[in-house]
């Protein structure tokens, strides 16, 4: 029996109080998180709810909630589509390998070298904001990231002999990705899907920070941040729940993702 | 002839400059029942040769010559006949069994999946015929052992099954490339009982590819010495053994464990002659 890393524990603790959280949004919030209540406004924790209430009086646990839906269905709606997309690219790049594969990671290369923020205003600018413009915009940023990682991890199952032997069984390269490569870098990329959406749920904050994220009044930890900026010296408490709640969010992914890297690779648990 | 190489030279293409030339003209013949032990140390192209009796050389490598199979040239096939030819044809032993053998695969449907692939039979009729085979590379408690992942086995075992993935189709060829060279010395004599078995029993023809003389001794009736690409020397294994017409031979010979050269009454050259 393997022990189990605490990373994990830890990691895969706060992400399911996380999921449930924003599941839990959908049908119950103490509040209704969008509701003014403009007598509560800028109180403090305890006085004006659990986590106080904002400048208009909306209670911050409830808003936190439903942001936390709003911020899981960007971040896991970017690694559907940036994950498919790049896992495919990588895996055909390291079936084909010559000219195609070169071709691949060189666009790569260049999706990578644009910062998400930029593409984000970039694609604002041609689409439009709201919530689709920061998908498309987080999943650009995760494509070459997935690309990247199934590439290396495909090429070194493809040396292996038991690709040889599926060749010589007269097997083609789609036959031999989808039922010998993907199965044997499932791990990789199960790993890469916990740390990215740790990183799409900041861009996600990043993004709504500055207005380009899903529009008001739906609740959003980026945008609550950027409300609470102003009242930074009357209302500190303003700034606190959705900053954390940023924190932990990725700190949990991250030693989710760490945890699961740990427990299927043995090599480098020992080294550490 | 089953198996008919003619002048085989195989060059790999630089990236800038000429070719390189890494297998300079074999030729040999094999027939059925027949075990040719192909001997010789690193780099001395027995690997390339055997990728390329089975046409699974990288895109570098330009085959030259002749590689007739049953009276067709391989060399000349086109990719989709030939895809049809290995496996159910040609079978292939690897060296390392920890490789051979894919970890997120029963190894049940391992070897069921190169049946199903090649004979229009159901799932279950593969599962018996795999069953069946992993009895006769005397896999113990194979009923059990069919529902295994590769690293629930030993490497003893796990050579077994890559053996049984190389007979499900019943070849005419089965080229071995060190068999076993990363087992240990019993194991290694239990499978080269069953590899010495199977091509009795069933009349293929064998190839065993090695750079332990103790191996060939004990499995090949014929044995090909090969440096650098060259043939060096060919003939009943027997003959090369105990009488080496080439100085190479010799020197593989006597790069043996004393104790391991006593068994074959050869008298190595002494220092200082030239090899």
């Amino acid at each position: 029996m393997k022990k189990i890393p605490l990373a994990l524990i830890i990691g895969g603790s706060i992400t399911a109080v996380l999921v449930t959280a924003a599941i839990l949004s959908r049908f119950w919030t103490p509040v209704d998180p969008t509701a003014i209540n403009i007598p509560n406004r800028l109180k403090g924790p305890g006085v004006g709810g659990i986590l106080g209430a904002d400048h208009f009086g909306r209670d911050e646990l409830s808003m936190i909630m439903a942001g936390a839906w709003t911020s899981l269905g960007i971040a896991f709606s970017a690694i559907a589509i940036g994950g498919t997309a790049g896992t495919v690219l990588g895996v055909a790049a390291a079936a084909r390998r010559g000219r195609f594969e070169a071709l691949v990671m060189r666009f790569n290369d260049v999706l990578f070298a644009f910062p998400p923020v930029l593409s984000a205003i970039l694609l604002a600018a041609i689409l439009g904001g709201g919530p689709l413009t920061t998908i498309v915009a987080i999943a650009l940023f995760m494509i070459p990231v997935f690309a990247r990682v199934t590439r290396s991890a495909a090429l070194q199952i493809w040396a292996r002999d038991y690709i040889l032997a599926a060749r010589m069984a007269g097997k083609g390269g789609t036959r031999i990705t989808v039922e010998h490569v993907i199965p044997n870098i499932a791990a990789q990329i199960i790993v890469q899907i916990a740390i990215q959406t740790g990183l799409g749920i900041l861009t996600e904050a990043g993004l709504s920070f500055l207005g380009l994220g899903v529009a008001p009044p739906t609740p959003s930890w980026g945008r609550m941040l950027a409300d609470a900026q102003t009242y930074l010296s009357t209302a500190p408490h303003m700034v606190l729940a959705p900053g954390l709640a940023i924190c932990i969010a990725v700190l949990g992914l991250n030693l989710l993702g760490d945890g699961l890297r740990d427990l299927t690779d043995p090599r480098r648990r020992q080294a550490t | 002839m089953m198996l008919n190489i003619r002048d085989l030279r195989v060059s790999f293409q630089n990236e800038s400059g000429s070719p390189t030339e890494v297998v300079h003209g074999i030729s040999l013949s094999l027939d059925k029942g027949e075990t040719l032990g192909i001997v010789g140390e690193s780099g001395s192209g027995k690997s390339v040769l055997s990728l390329a009796t089975i046409g699974l050389l990288p895109k570098t490598a330009k085959p030259t010559g002749e590689i007739l199979f049953n009276g067709d040239d391989l060399l000349k096939m086109p990719e989709k006949r030939l895809s049809q030819l290995r496996g159910s044809k040609i079978g292939m032993i690897f060296q390392e069994p920890m490789t051979a053998l894919n970890p997120a695969m029963r190894v049940g449907n391992q070897i069921a999946e190169g049946l199903r692939l090649h004979r229009s039979i159901s799932r279950a009729e593969a599962q018996a015929e795999a069953l069946r085979l992993l009895d006769m590379v005397q896999i113990p408690d194979a009923k059990r052992r069919i529902e295994s992942y590769p690293h629930e086995m030993s490497g003893g075992q796990r050579q077994r099954v890559g053996i049984a993935i190389a007979l499900a189709l019943k070849p005419d060829l089965l080229i071995a490339d060190e068999p076993t060279t990363a087992l240990d010395v019993t194991v290694q004599a239990e499978i080269l009982d069953i590899l010495d078995d199977l091509v009795s029993e069933l009349g293929i023809a064998l190839i065993l590819i090695s750079h332990d003389l103790g191996v060939i001794a004990r499995i090949a009736d014929r044995t090909l010495v090969m440096y650098r690409g060259n043939e060096m020397e060919q003939g009943e294994t027997e003959r090369v053994l105990r009488q080496p017409g080439h100085d190479y031979t010799r020197k593989l010979l006597s790069a043996l464990p004393r104790r391991a050269r006593a068994g074959l009454d050869f008298t190595p050259p002494a220092p200082g002659e030239a090899p």
